[in-house]
């Protein structure tokens, strides 16, 4: 399931709604994206998230039915905010159940790389020089890279 | 065609979206980057360095040779930052 939106979740209920009733799940991971107060030397007053709806919402699809081709997964959630959050603020969640372990952390690990280097969102951080539009990192990409099949 | 433009390249070209009818000779994501770039000053400082200019037709990436066909949804934006 994927889920773009404004307002903040909740961590508990999600994971819990994710499993209910699907007893052969034997275990959940889960990653929880937020925003830092501090990005290099910069202080971070706040951050604006800002994306292209309509390919974000296709893109997520994409990244959640690959991860059930890769692994036996029971349950996908993929939930990320957009618009103005402070320090402190969630931004994503992703989760990923399996009846084994070893399925469902590296399914999350792979969703959270793939999300950060495919996914059209782009971040604007308040400063105190000025807003500035956060750069991609070369760590993401090698992170993803890790992810491509031969 | 409709275009779309994101992040920094919004910023820097100065509208979020709009309706173009270019040349018959652009029919690739290539040649419309060109020609965007001869359209102004936000442009041609937006599309300075086509390398980091990600480029998606329909919702879906596409590299620089993908054909272009009047229709099209076309959308310019800045390596991703998410997550």
């Amino acid at each position: 399931m994927i889920r773009v939106q404004r307002e903040d979740f909740d961590v508990g209920a999600e994971l819990e709604a994710l499993t209910r009733g699907k007893t052969g799940i034997g275990g959940v991971t889960s990653f929880i994206g937020l925003v830092r107060d501090i990005a290099g030397e910069r202080r971070i007053g706040a951050m604006t998230l800002e994306h292209y709806p309509g390919m974000t919402e296709r893109r997520l699809a994409e990244i959640e039915a690959e991860a059930h081709r890769r692994w036996p997964l029971d349950a996908v959630l993929i939930i990320h905010r957009y618009g103005r959050l402070e320090p402190g603020e969630r931004i994503v969640l992703v989760a990923a159940a399996s009846a084994h372990r070893q399925a469902a952390f590296d399914a999350c690990q792979f969703l959270i790389d793939w999300l950060k280097t495919q996914a059209p969102f782009w971040k604007l951080e308040e400063t105190p020089d000025g807003p500035r539009w956060v750069d991609a990192q070369a760590s993401d990409d090698a992170a993803a890279a890790r992810w491509i099949k031969d | 065609m409709k275009l779309l433009y994101f992040a920094w390249l919004r910023a820097k070209i100065g509208i979020a979206e709009e309706r173009v009818d270019p040349p018959p000779e652009v029919t690739t994501v290539a040649a419309l980057l060109e020609w965007l770039k001869r359209r102004g000053p936000g442009f041609a400082e937006a599309l300075k360095d086509t390398r980091i200019v990600r480029v998606a037709v329909n919702q879906e990436y596409v590299a620089s040779d993908h054909p272009l066909r009047p229709g099209d949804e076309v959308a310019l934006f800045p390596p991703v930052t998410g997550g």
